[in-house]
C-alpha cells in the first residue's frame, strides 16, 4: 500500500502528515474535511488515522487484528486509551480514526535515557499498572503490552495502545484457534500466552515485569527467542535477578519486579492494582528472599521445574473482572480522635467479615490527621514522631485482626478535609471498598450537613460500607478500662 | 433496524410476553419466531393467538417440531409415549381450526437480508437435527452457505444460548455469550448464533432466552428475561398436562 499524500480525503477526514509507517499500519494525522461551502467542523480533540497495509500477500491474520482492535478499541472508555472516532468498512476501506494522544512511547524512553532513577522506575510501572486495572475492569486483556505500545503523557500517565492481539471476554476470540499457538511478542509474552491461554489479566502484568526490568537493567530477562521453545523457557525458569546487573538497586524494587515476572500466574500479583499499590508505597513492599537475591536459581531447581512445565497446556481463563473482584484493595479508616472503643470494635469485626470471604484481598488501614498536628519546630510534634505514634496506634488497632494471607499496610494522610483524603486515596489507589465508621459527629447532623461519612459515601468510586457501632455486652468491661 | 429472535415458546404465554415486552423496551421494531410455538406449555391457543397478530403486523414465523407435532399427534407406540409426544395430542385439542391451517403454512426457512432463518439446523432443516456443537454448527454454516443463504444462521431447536463463529483458525469456535452484553457481528465474518429458548429454558436458569440483532451495529445481544414462571407452571399443573413439564420451567432443566 502507498502512502497518502497531505490533501487526500477519506470519508469526511483530510489526511496530513504521515506520522508512523510499519509493517502492519500507517498512521496519519487527520483532520475534518472541509464542507461544500468551504467551513471545516473543528475537532474536539487532535485526531490520527490508522489505515492496516493490507495487499494481496497479506495474511488473514493483518485484517482479524484490525477487527479486533476496532471491536475493542470502539467499547473502552476512560483516559488510558485513545478516544474512539469512526471506523472505516472494513470489507470496502478499513481504518480506523482515533485520539491522537500527546507523548512519548516507553520505547523512546528507553532510547533516549541514559539511566532511569528509582522513583521514575515506580511511576512509569505504577502508570502502566493503573492503566492495565482501567482495561481490566472492562473485561479487555491487552496481551501485547511492551514498549512502543505504551505511552507515556506528559503528566506521567499512561496510554495503552494497538489492541489487535487483545481480548474481551465478552466477545468471541477470533484469535483463538483449535491449534492453541502462542500469540504475542516474543519478549514480552507471559509463559501462559506461549501455550495458547488468552485472557488472563495477569498476562498483563508479566509483561510490565519484563518492561520494568528493562528500565531497570538495561537486559531483557528472557532475551529475544526467536522460536517457540525459545519462549517456552521462561515456564520454568527464572530470569537473574535485576540486582545482579544492577547492584544498587533497592530490594522492593526487585521483588516487585520478580513477583511480576513469576513462571506461575498464581504467583504474581493477583490485580494490576495491588501492582500499583507496591509501586506507590515502596516502604510498605515485604521484602522475601525474591528481593534480597544477586545469584540466579540454581540448575536442580529450574530443572524440576523444567519437568513440570513440559505438561503444561491451554485451560481457559476465568472472566478479567471476576478475576480481580476477588482480590480486592480494601481500605479502612480508623479515626484517631473523639472515637469510642464500640466503634473501633465494630471496625475491625466489619474487616474481619470483608476479608474472611475474600482469601486474596489486600487491606490498607488509613488515619487522617489535621496538617496542624505536625510542627517543622518542636521536636516532639515533629512529622516523623507524630506518624510513627498514629501508625503504631493503626498496627495496634488491626492486631486482633487474623492478617494470614492479607497483604497489609498502614498509612497516615495528613488533610484538613478528611473526607476528600480518604476520598482521593480511595481513587489513586484503586481501592474497590471502603469501611468506615457510619456516625463519628451524630446522625442528627447528617440531616443538614454532609458529614464525613455521608460525603465519602456520595463520591467513592466504589462500595462504602458504613458501620454503626455495637459492642457485645460481654466485651463493654475489658475494652473500657 | 433492531431483530428480536425468539425461538422454543412451547405455549409459555408468561414467557412470550415478558420476552415481548423486554425487546420492545430494547427498541425492537421487527420480530421472528423460529418455531416450536407449542407443545409442552399450558397455552398453545393463547400464544398462537399473539404470534398470529403479530405475523399479521409483518412478524417472520417458522414452523419447528413440536408444530410438526401437535398437527399430527404421533399415536404412542405400545404404551410408549416420549416426553414431547405425551402433551401433543392435549395440544392438539386446544388448536382450532385457525391455528392449525396457519401452523400447516409456516416455512421452515426463511432468508432474509443476509440471514438465513431455521428452527434446527440449514443441514437438512426436516431432520430437526440439533446444532450442539462445533462440527454440527460447521455442516449447518456449509449447507447455507451451499444455497448462498446468510452468512449469518439464526437456530433454535437447542435450547441454549451460544454462538459459533470462524476465527483465524478454519473450524467454528463456540463462544458462550454473556446475557445484556452486546456481540460485534460483523456481516463479513460468517456465524451461527442459538439464541436459545423462550418457554423452556434447560440450563439451569429458569429466566426465558431470546436474542436482538442489531442490524445497524451489527451486534447481537442475548438477553435472559425474568417471568412469572411459577404462573406458566400452575397453569400446566391445572390443564392436567405430566408433573415433569410444570417442574422443568421451575428449575430450568
Amino acid at each position: 500500500m502507498k502512502l497518502l499524500n497531505p490533501g487526500h480525503l477519506i470519508d469526511g477526514f483530510e489526511v496530513q502528515t504521515c506520522l508512523h509507517a510499519g509493517g502492519m499500519a500507517h498512521i496519519y494525522k487527520v483532520v475534518y474535511a472541509p464542507s461544500l461551502d468551504g467551513s471545516r467542523r473543528a475537532a474536539e480533540f487532535p485526531m490520527a488515522m490508522k489505515i492496516p497495509r493490507m495487499t494481496a500477500g497479506d495474511g488473514a491474520e493483518n485484517i482479524v487484528s484490525f477487527e479486533i482492535e476496532l471491536q475493542i478499541l470502539s467499547e473502552l472508555k476512560g483516559t488510558h486509551v485513545p478516544r474512539f472516532v469512526a471506523a472505516g468498512d472494513l470489507s470496502r476501506l478499513p481504518y480506523l480514526v482515533i485520539e491522537y494522544v500527546e507523548g512519548q512511547t516507553l520505547q523512546h524512553w528507553l532510547d533516549h535515557r541514559e539511566t532511569v532513577t528509582v522513583p521514575e522506575m515506580a511511576a512509569l510501572g505504577a502508570a502502566m499498572a493503573r492503566a492495565a486495572h482501567s482495561l481490566h475492569q472492562q473485561n479487555v486483556c491487552h496481551l501485547d503490552l511492551k514498549p512502543a505500545n505504551v505511552l507515556i503523557r506528559p503528566d506521567g500517565s499512561a496510554v495503552m495502545l494497538d489492541f489487535g492481539l487483545s481480548c474481551h471476554a465478552h466477545y468471541p476470540d477470533l484469535l483463538a484457534e483449535e491449534l492453541r499457538k502462542a500469540v504475542g511478542s516474543p519478549v514480552w509474552i507471559s509463559p501462559e500466552q506461549v501455550v495458547g491461554v488468552r485472557g488472563d489479566p495477569r498476562s498483563d502484568i508479566f509483561a510490565i515485569g519484563v518492561m520494568l526490568y528493562e528500565l531497570a537493567t538495561g537486559e531483557l530477562p528472557f532475551g529475544e527467542p526467536a522460536t517457540t521453545g525459545g519462549m517456552r523457557q521462561r515456564l520454568w525458569m527464572d530470569p537473574p535477578p535485576p540486582r545482579k546487573h544492577r547492584p544498587d538497586l533497592p530490594e522492593w524494587l526487585q521483588e516487585v519486579i520478580l513477583r511480576c515476572l513469576e513462571p506461575v500466574a498464581a504467583s504474581r500479583y493477583p490485580s494490576a492494582s495491588h501492582l500499583a499499590f507496591d509501586l506507590t508505597h515502596p516502604d510498605q513492599v515485604k521484602v522475601t528472599e525474591r528481593g534480597r537475591k544477586t545469584e540466579g536459581t540454581g540448575f536442580w531447581t529450574h530443572f524440576k521445574r523444567w519437568v513440570r512445565a513440559s505438561g503444561m497446556a491451554y485451560r481457559p481463563s476465568p472472566v478479567p473482572v471476576e478475576q480481580i473482584e476477588q482480590v480486592p484493595i480494601i481500605m479502612v479508616a480508623v479515626p484517631h480522635h473523639d472515637v469510642s472503643d464500640a466503634t473501633l470494635y465494630s471496625l475491625r469485626e466489619a474487616v474481619a467479615r470483608s476479608l474472611g470471604i475474600r482469601p486474596g484481598a489486600r487491606l490498607a488501614c488509613v488515619t487522617v490527621i489535621s496538617s496542624g498536628l505536625t510542627s517543622s519546630t518542636e521536636s516532639e510534634k515533629s512529622e516523623t514522631q507524630v506518624h510513627r505514634w498514629h501508625l503504631s496506634r493503626l498496627q495496634q488497632w488491626a492486631q486482633p485482626l487474623d492478617l494470614g494471607g492479607h497483604q497489609t499496610s498502614f498509612h497516615v494522610l495528613e488533610s484538613g478535609d478528611v473526607a476528600d483524603a480518604l476520598l482521593r486515596y480511595a481513587e489513586g489507589n484503586q481501592v474497590n471498598m471502603v469501611i468506615m465508621g457510619a456516625a463519628t459527629h451524630g446522625l442528627q447532623m447528617q440531616r443538614v450537613l454532609a458529614t464525613v461519612p455521608i460525603k465519602v459515601a456520595m463520591q467513592a468510586p466504589c462500595t462504602v460500607i458504613l458501620v454503626k457501632q455495637g459492642l457485645p455486652f460481654e466485651r463493654l468491661a475489658e475494652v473500657t478500662v | 433496524m433492531k431483530l428480536a429472535l425468539i425461538s422454543d415458546i412451547h405455549a409459555n404465554r408468561q414467557a412470550l410476553q415478558a420476552c415481548l415486552a423486554h425487546a420492545r423496551q430494547q427498541g425492537a421494531d421487527q420480530f421472528a419466531f423460529l418455531g416450536d410455538l407449542v407443545g409442552y406449555g399450558a397455552d398453545p391457543a393463547a400464544v398462537l393467538d399473539d404470534i398470529m397478530h403479530l405475523a399479521e403486523q409483518g412478524a417472520l414465523v417458522l414452523r419447528g417440531n413440536h408444530d410438526d407435532m401437535a398437527l399430527n399427534p404421533p399415536q404412542a407406540q405400545g404404551g410408549e409415549a416420549t416426553l414431547g409426544s405425551q402433551g401433543a395430542q392435549w395440544t392438539h385439542d386446544q388448536l382450532s381450526d385457525a391455528h392449525r391451517n396457519f401452523l400447516t403454512r409456516l416455512p421452515l426457512t426463511l432468508s432474509h437480508d443476509g440471514l438465513l432463518l431455521v428452527h434446527a439446523s440449514a443441514d437438512r432443516p426436516e431432520s430437526w437435527r440439533y446444532v450442539d456443537g462445533e462440527s454440527a454448527a460447521g455442516r449447518c454454516l456449509e449447507q447455507a452457505l451451499a444455497q448462498q443463504q446468510g452468512p449469518h444462521v439464526l437456530v433454535g431447536h437447542v435450547h441454549h444460548q451460544a454462538l459459533y463463529f470462524r476465527g483465524a483458525g478454519r473450524g467454528l469456535m463456540k463462544f458462550e455469550p454473556m446475557p445484556g452484553s452486546p456481540v460485534p457481528t460483523p456481516a463479513h465474518r460468517p456465524m451461527v448464533a442459538c439464541v436459545g429458548s423462550c418457554g423452556q429454558p434447560r440450563d439451569g436458569d429458569p429466566r426465558a432466552m431470546y436474542a436482538l440483532c442489531d442490524r445497524t451495529l451489527q451486534k447481537i445481544t442475548f438477553h435472559r428475561v425474568p417471568y412469572n414462571h411459577t404462573e406458566a407452571a400452575a397453569a400446566i399443573r391445572r390443564a392436567g398436562l405430566p408433573e415433569s413439564f410444570a417442574q422443568r420451567l421451575e428449575h430450568g432443566r
